[in-house]
């Protein structure tokens, strides 16, 4: 896909300013060895990376998050500038925010709207500087697709709250200082009305983090457990009952900010150097084979149509306009073409997809690979929420009747 | 496009007027008329869309046209292909015209080509045969020089409105090489049979020469690269119809799926229907985003031409057909009709599925063009 988008004499001069700010911030020679296409330079460049003091650098100087007003460490800059960074960043392999992509991209803007000054005061400048990292408590065991039917309870004892409750697929609470948590503060209530927001200390008593271990045996995310978590009150994130319109000011962020991002461990630390549709291609052995080749180049096909979407998108922002239809079809197309893709590598590499040898990476992360894109269809939205929401927002279809609504949120049959 | 992927004010406004001229001109009754007709399409709503300056939008100003780009042509395409209109368009104005300004003398373009502008002309390009190959392996039709000038002897098959165009452009085998040949409408040793077809609002015929006298296009040599290039122009055309019928599809199953009541609910609040419907928005956005990208590279990025031509012919082909085929899931059965509009759209959308080569060729093609390789 050879679509590029020129800049406007402004966002020319925003790139040379933040390309200037970059040379003077990672270690000599790293973009020397990048221009030549020197890779023993660039290895020798990154040994002397330091990650976590490049996302304090990055952090304080408002570029991890042009879209954050000044006053809070921001550039209090147009979405345009944060494409700019990101370009940038990937095109430069360097980390696009670290570690703290939850503080930084759905923490940050949730406290920025709705949290009282002195929460502002106390937590924003160390989540741009990721000094104190974040994550996210929403789902849970019985609360995946319908969030709002959460049951992690938050009971009220004097100045304090008292938090029961489990929540799962929790990405970084291993490292998190903080946690986004949203817990029933009433059960009498329908749903979306008993929910409060709450700031959580991840390192308190009351709190067990265990690694979730994945379908692929290694463990991205965890289970967080609370039993008996006592949260002061000055923790609340607006008023109580509050709690489901400030989660969706972090869902909506969650799409925004992060759309195209991966919570990967490449994402975090920079230094991607192949490009994995050269490495696919030439992981299919018998390409002269015309069904092979056609499954192929259909793959090819599919691939370059979703760029070329996410590109129009992406151009319609850049223009100051607000995406239409283009906007929302890349995750569920991206989930199945995933899975088929990695599927068919498993059956072209035959065998030796199914059994190796200890020491054969390429197969290990093949089969990583297959097992890791079901995922892809759950997380971040189902594809079958997500083809709702394409139906009812975009199409004007009607939503399906709720059995829920208006129910006292004790009364709701559960599984 | 002066950011790609993002259409200009003025663009839209191109699109906004031929959406409302077609929608009164190329209605259902419109359609059904001119399917009808022997020719396939009505002379005075051709006139009328020659006066608008539709057929001369991508011929350049110094040959008589308005000098845009593809982008605008296939805006133009894209919402006839909604409207599913039924004229010699595609034939005289994409292939015929595209083939003339590829191959053409500097003389024969100043003749031709503000003749196709203004619509009094209509070319199509004859060069598929019996055999049904889509590029110059199938062409066995035989050229040889005659009194000065050149003869052609032979069939072509599947020539689109080839009973209507006033000129055709002829590919032919001139020794071992491929070469266009001009041949006026009336010449003498030329038959043409009008052909059953499964999209009846696209004519198609078969076209006999029989010691043809016929016009050599362009230099010597030069015939199979501009058949090649035309072509490749062909498929984008062809991909930006196909999105517009496409979205003409969408937009009936969404409707049908909004109004139709049963079991007491619109039957678009049952997820079986809604997902059908958003399945469809999908393939249709990335249909689009194929079809513009291409429509792009036919201006702005030459060596990428074949590649997103391919690309654009296999991905919409199959999209336009796999959307109207759910478009008449969710009719139901009034999608089965004669009566409703649906099945001129799902004709259409075989019938351009598979003209010009179909996904699969598509794909052996753009496997040649890339790193995935392959030798057929």
């Amino acid at each position: 896909m050879r679509w590029r988008i020129e800049d406007t004499p402004e966002q020319a001069e925003f790139r040379q300013q933040f390309l200037s700010w970059v040379k003077a911030n990672v270690p000599d020679g790293w973009i020397e060895a990048l221009e030549k296409g020197d890779e023993t330079a660039f290895e020798a460049a990154w040994s002397h990376f330091d990650v976590m003091d490049w996302n304090r650098t990055i952090g304080a100087a408002g570029y991890a998050a042009p879209l954050w007003p000044k006053e809070y460490g921001g550039l209090s800059g147009k979405v345009w500038m944060q494409n700019v960074v990101r370009e940038e960043l990937a095109r430069l392999r360097l980390p696009l925010f670290g570690i703290n992509i939850l503080g930084i991209g759905l923490a940050g803007p949730t406290l920025i709207e709705h949290a009282s000054d002195a929460q502002k005061e106390r937590y924003l400048s160390k989540i741009l500087t990721s000094e104190e990292v974040w994550c996210q408590l929403f789902s849970e065991p019985g609360a995946g697709s319908d969030l709002a039917s959460l049951a992690t309870r938050a009971e009220k004892d004097g100045d304090e709250w008292v938090i029961k409750g489990q929540k799962v697929w929790t990405s970084i609470a291993e490292w998190a200082q903080f946690g986004m948590l949203v817990a029933r503060t009433d059960p009498s209530l329908p749903k979306h009305e008993g929910l409060t927001y709450f700031i959580c200390p991840m390192k308190a008593e009351g709190v067990e983090v265990r690694p979730l271990r994945q379908i692929t045996g290694a463990s991205e995310f965890n289970e967080v457990y609370f039993d008996g978590l006592r949260i002061p009150d000055a923790n609340r994130v607006g008023e109580v009952g509050q709690g489901w319109e400030i989660a969706r000011t972090t869902l909506m962020n969650e799409r925004v900010a992060l759309s195209g991002l991966s919570t990967s461990p490449e994402a975090f630390m920079g230094g991607a150097r192949k490009d994995p549709w050269k490495m696919f291609v030439h992981s299919i052995p018998h390409r002269d084979d015309r069904l092979v080749r056609q499954s192929v180049a259909r793959f090819h096909v599919e691939r370059e149509v979703k760029e070329m979407t996410a590109f129009r998108a992406a151009a319609a922002r850049r223009v100051g306009a607000s995406p239409g239809a283009e906007g929302g079809v890349g995750k569920v197309f991206n989930a199945e073409l995933n899975q088929r893709q990695t599927s068919f590598a498993m059956n072209a590499a035959g065998p030796g997809a199914i059994a190796w040898l200890p020491d054969d990476k390429g197969a290990e992360a093949r089969a990583r690979a297959f097992l890791r894109a079901r995922g892809y269809s759950i997380e971040g939205g189902t594809t079958e929420i997500l083809k709702n929401q394409l139906a009812e927002r975009i199409l004007g279809l009607p939503r399906d009747p709720a059995a829920d609504k208006g129910v006292p949120w004790k009364d709701i049959k559960r599984s | 496009m002066n950011t790609p992927g993002v259409f200009t004010d003025e663009q839209q406004e191109l699109r906004a007027s031929a959406k409302r001229f077609l929608q009164e001109n190329s209605g259902s009754e419109a359609i059904r008329s001119a399917m009808e007709s022997t020719e396939g399409f009505d002379e005075a709503t051709w006139k009328q869309m020659s006066e608008l300056g539709w057929m001369g939008i991508a011929i350049p100003e110094e040959y008589g046209g308005a000098g845009y780009t593809f982008t605008e042509l296939g805006v133009l395409l894209e919402e006839m292909g909604r409207a599913n209109l039924a004229a010699p368009f595609f034939s005289s104005v994409v292939l015929g015209a595209e083939a003339v300004l590829n191959a053409g003398t500097e003389e024969q373009r100043k003749d031709l080509l503000p003749k196709l502008a203004d619509g009094s002309t209509r070319a199509t390009l004859a060069f598929t045969e019996e055999s049904g190959r889509w590029d110059a392996t199938g062409i066995t039709l035989a050229a040889t020089q005659k009194d000065g000038g050149y003869a052609l002897n032979g069939t072509k098959m599947y020539v689109l409105d080839g009973h209507t165009a006033t000129v055709l452009v002829v590919a032919a085998r001139l020794g071992d090489d491929i070469e266009l040949f001009l041949v006026d409408a009336d010449a003498d040793g030329l038959t043409k049979t009008p052909l059953d077809t499964l999209d009846m609002s696209r004519k198609q015929a078969k076209v006999d020469f029989s010691s043809t006298p016929a016009t050599l296009l362009g230099q010597a040599g030069g015939g199979a690269a501009a058949l090649e290039r035309t072509l490749q122009q062909a498929a984008v055309g062809l991909a930006a119809e196909m999105v517009g019928g496409a979205q003409w599809c969408l937009d009936t199953a969404t409707e049908h799926a909004n109004t139709r009541v049963q079991f007491g609910r619109p039957i678009g609040s049952f997820q079986a229907v809604k997902h059908k419907c958003a399945e469809m928005l999908i393939e249709v956005e990335m249909a689009k985003s194929a079809a513009y990208y291409s429509a792009w590279a036919v201006s702005e990025d030459e060596s990428e031409l074949p590649v997103a031509a391919s690309l654009a012919k296999s991905y919409c082909s199959e999209a336009f057909f796999d959307v109207a085929g759910k478009t008449i899931q969710v009719l139901g059965g009034i999608g089965f009709t004669w009566e409703h509009d649906v099945h001129l759209y799902f004709r259409r959308a075989k019938s351009s599925e598979i003209y010009l080569g179909d996904g699969d060729y598509h794909r052996d093609v753009l496997a040649r063009l890339t790193d995935i390789g392959g030798d057929n």
